[in-house]
């Protein structure tokens, strides 16, 4: 028997390379806004010590792998779910866990490319430099950012309806992003809206990754690890059980 | 012993009563079909069978291990009711999957030619007609070589020459000996393949038999005349039957 696990992962790596929408839009979206806000026109507004295209490396890479995880596990999980496909699997001798095992393999892998082509991009366009280690770290970091968005993803999937899903992914996306402060540094928005990100995820895993670059940050890495970590098992809950309520559905 | 057996089965969805007390056995190399108008139960009394759904009292088995279990599943394969399946795999890949879950599952070429998809293998399914599409189901239901087959009314939708392809290849899986479930709407469909046929109805086991002693139980030449003389003693309109 060929190990399912890497079966699985492998046939769903194709599945959704092959989906236009997903690969492209997950690779191309944080590109393009850094190639825009990193490089257009950041080169020359230092942000403190550091330039915008180092800084921006960090959290665009966040909201790169947020959003490879985020359509793998919540749009995914809610189509397969609502039209029928997931009850085709759970007939089947699959193992359940490998269901989330491919889709974070997904996740990871696209997180990984989304991550490594924005540093090819900073090195060679935005002349970001820095030691080996800290590369290697923060790639890290950022690659590893995809479990606890998979938890959250996967409470959406669990919940949203097969057309709506999408959408609501794209709700939640978006403005986690900004509002995280991925988009543009946290310190030029509102004072308001600063107060409400550390109640974002989003804003704990770009700190997470500022850190690492040794921006400017606000608050303890420990705090920001925890309270990702937190948001992961809370959602993870939130996921559970949503499954086993579907279970119990009508059928004539 | 039966392959599948349910006894006493009941299940309740909130207020609605979908299954009010349910025997039925399957035998080895047996084609039975479950008949019966939209909503009598059908799907649920396979969902039960296939660990999908829990009974809400009385007791289901499946080579004498619960539906759900592992011993279960990997001598089982379904074609179920699905809305979409993933499009940007081919015909291959699909299989080549589903065949990874089994211990002993057939070769990927006998299954590709169990199931007809010679000459398509390498096409997405996204790029199939509906008769291939549901083709791939069925080669995903016997590609682990299994003992007994559900099919939920597998040929809905379909032209007559598809309809037509499918029934072939599955008595080419039940002269290979294998067991199946069927459901289906189409009285021609149990005509044409069941050994024995259970019409269910209102979540109640209406009448059981071959076609044939159907048929003679109403005195009726047709199995479609039978289904409709069992509805109507079970009080049902013949309008709200038919629809």
């Amino acid at each position: 028997m060929t190990n399912v696990y890497w079966m699985e992962s492998k046939m769903e790596l194709r599945k959704m390379a092959r989906l236009r929408q997903y690969s492209v839009s997950t690779v191309c979206f944080p590109l393009m806004f850094y190639i825009f806000f990193g490089l257009a026109m950041g080169s020359s507004i230092p942000h403190g010590a550091m330039s915008f295209s180092k800084y921006l490396l960090a959290t665009y890479g966040a909201f790169g792998v947020m959003g490879a995880t985020l359509y793998a596990f919540g749009a995914g999980v809610a189509v397969e779910r609502g039209l029928g496909w997931l009850e085709v699997k759970r007939a089947s001798p699959m193992p359940p866990a490998a269901y989330l095992v491919a889709k974070a393999a997904v996740s990871l892998t696209f997180g990984a490319l989304v991550v490594t082509l924005l540093f090819a991009l900073g090195a060679i366009f935005g002349g970001v430099r820095m030691p080996a280690g800290q590369w290697l770290l923060l790639w890290t970091a950022l690659v590893a950012g995809a479990i606890p968005f998979g938890a959250i993803g996967l409470a959406i999937g669990s919940f949203a309806g097969p057309n709506s899903a999408p959408g609501i992914v794209n709700m939640m996306y978006l403005p986690m992003g900004f509002l995280g402060g991925l988009w543009m540094p946290i310190d030029v928005l509102p004072k308001a809206l600063q107060h409400f990100a550390p109640f974002l995820p989003s804003y704990h895993f770009g700190q997470i990754a500022l850190a690492i670059l040794g921006a400017p940050t606000q608050g303890s890495m420990l705090v920001h690890v925890e309270t990702l970590l937190g948001f992961g098992l809370l959602f993870a809950g939130v996921a559970w059980i949503g499954q086993s309520r579907d279970h119990e559905k009508m059928y004539g | 012993m039966p392959v599948a057996e349910l006894s006493g089965v009941t299940k309740r969805y909130g207020e609605v009563q979908a299954l009010r007390g349910i025997d039925l056995s399957i035998g080895h190399g047996e084609l039975l079909a479950l008949l019966g108008p939209n909503g009598a139960g059908k799907t649920t009394a396979v969902r039960i069978l296939l660990g999908l759904s829990e009974p809400t009292s009385g007791k289901a088995t499946l080579f004498g291990h619960h539906p759900a279990s592992h011993e279960a599943k990997i001598r089982r394969g379904a074609l179920l009711q699905v809305a979409k399946v993933p499009e940007t795999l081919k015909v291959r890949e699909h299989i080549e999957l589903f065949s990874s879950y089994y211990e002993k599952p057939m070769p990927i070429a006998e299954t590709i030619a169990a199931a007809g998809l010679g000459g398509i293998e390498n096409r997405l399914f996204g790029a199939l007609s509906g008769g291939q599409k549901q083709r791939v189901l069925f080669a995903l239901a016997i590609c682990g070589n299994p003992d007994l087959l559900f099919l939920d009314e597998p040929t809905v939708g379909l032209d007559v020459e598809s309809r037509r392809t499918l029934w072939a290849h599955i008595r080419g899986f039940v002269k290979r000996g294998g067991s199946v479930l069927l459901t289906t709407h189409y009285l021609e469909e149990a005509d044409a393949l069941a050994h024995r046929v259970a019409v269910i109805d209102r979540g109640r086991i209406a009448a059981e038999g071959t076609p044939a002693e159907i048929k003679a139980r109403t005195r009726t030449s047709g199995l479609e005349d039978a289904f409709l003389a069992i509805m109507h003693e079970n009080g049902n309109a013949p309008e709200e039957v038919l629809q």
